[in-house]
C-alpha cells in the first residue's frame, strides 16, 4: 500500500468514532500495535526532542525502504507514533519525503499538530523525514 | 471570610467553556486569572492617560507619571519597603534575578561561592550559573529531603565566609513548600552573605514584609497576583542598589550624558532604562488593591482549606502519590498516578475542561531528586472551589480507567 492509501485507511477507521473519548481510546489501542524499538537503541540520541514524554525512534534501511521502530513512556504518545509509523514505515525514502500529513488533521488530532504542543508530534514527523532524507542522500 | 460567588463573578474567564466543559483552572502557580477591575484598568489607561512618563511637561504625561509612581508607593506599602526608591519595576521575576546576578559579577572573584537551593525554579538557577561561569565563583546547592524541605543543618554547614550571596525561593513552585527564609536570611547575614528571595510563588498567598524578613533583595512577578504579564518587582535594600552597577543603559536611567562620560540617575531610575511597561506597572497596583480588599488572611485561610480538602480527596485515588508533603506548604499539590505518565493524564483531563500543569515545572533538579519524569501539579487560588476539586478527582479517575 502507498502512504496515501494507508492514511486513507486510518482516516476511515477514525471516522467511526463520534467523540474524542472513543478516538483517544483507539489511539491507545493502536499504541499496542507499535513495532517496538530494540532496547539497545533506546539511547539519548534516539530520543526525539520537544516531547514532554520520552519518544525513541529508530529507522533501518531494508531493500530500499525504511522500517521504523519506536517506543514512548506515555501511552497516548505511543499511540500517536504508532499511527505515524503505520503510515510511513516500509516505504521508500523519496515517498516519505513527498508525503503530507493532512490525515492527522482529518482524524481529529489537529490540536496535536501545533508546534508548541508538548507531545512533539511535529518533531516526530520531522525526525521521520530526517531519516528519509539521510537514507536518500546515502543512496 | 471569602464570598466565593462574588469573587468568581469578578473573573470573566472562569465562566468560560473549554472543550465544551466548564473550565476548571488549576494552573494558578503558572499564572493567575485577571479580575474585571484589572482588565478595565488596563483599557482605561490607554483610553484616558496614555503618555510617556518622567519627561513630558504636558498634562497627560504628568497624569501617567503620577499613576505610575502612585503604584510604586502602593507596592512599597504592600511589601513594607523602607523607601519607594527601593522598589524597582521589572518585566518579571526572571528579569529581577538577572539584574541582581549580573550586578554581582563586579563583586565576585574565583573561589567565592554563590548558594542556591535544590528547590529552585530554573530561572533562579541559570542566571547564577552564568554568573559563576563569568567570575569563576562556585555554585553551591542546599540539599532537600524526601518531603521536599531544605535541610537546614546542611545549609549551616555549607555557609562560610566564601558565601557571597544566597538565593532561595520563599515558596517552591513545584512542591509548594514554604521555606524558613527568615531564619535562612539571618544565618546568611552572619557570614556576611547577601540574600535574594524569589517570591514569585509566595506573593499570591501572603504579604511579604521585606523589613521584617531583612532580605537584601525580594523579587516577584505581577502576572501571578492577578496583574498583567510582563510586570514584576525587584525590591532591593538601598545600600545594595547603590552598590550594584546599572543593568541596561538607555534613556531614563541617566543624569547627564556626554560622549566622554555619563552619570547615572538616582534610584530607582538607575535601573529603569527605557520606556517601561507603564500600563502594566499602574495596573499591577490595581491588582494589589484588589487582593488587599479581599485580604491576604482570608485568602490564606480559604486556600488552606482547599489544600486540605484537595489532598484528602486526591489521596483517595488508587496509586496517587503526592510529592512535597511538608507541613509548611501552600495550595499546590504535585502528584503522580502509578503506572501512568503525567502527560497522558494531563491530556485526557484537559479534554474534560481541567487545566493543570504537567511536566518538570521548570525544576528538573527536583524531578531528578525523586527520579520521576515529572508530575501533575494542581495549584489552587482563592477563586477555586471544592466542587472543582471534585471535578478534578472524577476526571483523574476517568483518565485512569482509559489509560490502564
Amino acid at each position: 500500500m502507498t502512504i496515501k492509501e494507508i492514511q486513507t485507511e486510518i482516516v476511515d477507521e477514525f471516522s467511526m468514532f463520534d467523540d474524542w473519548m472513543q478516538r483517544y481510546e483507539y489511539i491507545i489501542e493502536l499504541g499496542k500495535t507499535l513495532p517496538l524499538i530494540d532496547e539497545k537503541f533506546k539511547t539519548e540520541e534516539n530520543i526525539i526532542k520537544g516531547c514532554q514524554s520520552k519518544v525513541w525512534l529508530q529507522g533501518e534501511e531494508n531493500n530500499g525502504k525504511i522500517a521504523f521502530t519506536a517506543d514512548s513512556d506515555a501511552i497516548l504518545t505511543k499511540g500517536i507514533i504508532a499511527i505515524l509509523i503505520r503510515a510511513f514505515s516500509n516505504q521508500k525514502p523519496s515517498d516519505i519525503l513527498e508525503a503530507n500529513t493532512d490525515f492527522i488533521d482529518e482524524i481529529g488530532l489537529k490540536e496535536h499538530l501545533s508546534p508548541t504542543r508538548a507531545n512533539g508530534l511535529v518533531s516526530m514527523i520531522k525526525q521521520i523525514k530526517m531519516y528519509a532524507l539521510a537514507f536518500e542522500a546515502k543512496n | 471570610m471569602i464570598n466565593i460567588q462574588k469573587i468568581r463573578a469578578d473573573f470573566p474567564i472562569l465562566s468560560q467553556k473549554v472543550n465544551g466543559k466548564s473550565l476548571v483552572y488549576f494552573d494558578n502557580a503558572a499564572t493567575s486569572q485577571k479580575p474585571q477591575v484589572v482588565i478595565d484598568a488596563e483599557a482605561n489607561y490607554y483610553k484616558e492617560i496614555n503618555a510617556n512618563i518622567h519627561r513630558g511637561v504636558h498634562t497627560l504625561s504628568q497624569l501617567a507619571t503620577d499613576a505610575y509612581e502612585r503604584s510604586r508607593l502602593k507596592i512599597q506599602q504592600h511589601i513594607n519597603a523602607k523607601f519607594s526608591h527601593e522598589v524597582l519595576f521589572t518585566s518579571g521575576t526572571t528579569h529581577g534575578i538577572n539584574l541582581v546576578a549580573n550586578g554581582f559579577s563586579s563583586f565576585l572573584k574565583p573561589g567565592d561561592e554563590v548558594m542556591v537551593s535544590a528547590l529552585e525554579h530554573h530561572s533562579n538557577i541559570v542566571p547564577w550559573q552564568m554568573l559563576c561561569e563569568k567570575t569563576g565563583a562556585k555554585l553551591v546547592v542546599i540539599p532537600m529531603n524526601e518531603i521536599g524541605e531544605l535541610i537546614l543543618s546542611e545549609y549551616e554547614r555549607l555557609l562560610s565566609e566564601k558565601t557571597k550571596i544566597v538565593t532561595v525561593n520563599h515558596i517552591s513552585n513545584a512542591l509548594g513548600t514554604i521555606n524558613p527564609i527568615k531564619l535562612m536570611i539571618n544565618k546568611a547575614h552572619k557570614v556576611g552573605a547577601a540574600v535574594l528571595i524569589d517570591g514569585a510563588q509566595a506573593v499570591p498567598h501572603l504579604k511579604p514584609d521585606v523589613q521584617e524578613l531583612n532580605c537584601d533583595f525580594y523579587v516577584f512577578s505581577g502576572h501571578k497576583i492577578c496583574g498583567p504579564t510582563g510586570t514584576g518587582i525587584l525590591y532591593g535594600k538601598e545600600e545594595w542598589l547603590n552598590k550594584l552597577p546599572p543593568y541596561q543603559g538607555g534613556g531614563e536611567m541617566i543624569a547627564t550624558v556626554t560622549f566622554e562620560k555619563t552619570t547615572y540617575a538616582e534610584l530607582p531610575h538607575k535601573f529603569e532604562a527605557g520606556t517601561p511597561n507603564i500600563a502594566g506597572g499602574i495596573v499591577l497596583g490595581t491588582a494589589i488593591d484588589y487582593l488587599n480588599e479581599i485580604g491576604f488572611e482570608n485568602i490564606a485561610a480559604y486556600e488552606h482549606e482547599l489544600l486540605e480538602y484537595g489532598t484528602k480527596q486526591l489521596l483517595e485515588i488508587e496509586g496517587l502519590k503526592i510529592y512535597g508533603t511538608s507541613s509548611q506548604k501552600t495550595s499546590v499539590i504535585s502528584f503522580t498516578v502509578e503506572g501512568i505518565h503525567p502527560y497522558d493524564i494531563g491530556t485526557i483531563i484537559d479534554k474534560l475542561g481541567i487545566a493543570v500543569r504537567t511536566g518538570h515545572h521548570c525544576a528538573q533538579p527536583i524531578m531528578d531528586f525523586y527520579q520521576i519524569p515529572g508530575t501533575l501539579r494542581a495549584s489552587f487560588a482563592f477563586y477555586n472551589t471544592k466542587e472543582e476539586i471534585d471535578a478534578l478527582v472524577v476526571a483523574i479517575k476517568k483518565a485512569q480507567q482509559m489509560l490502564t
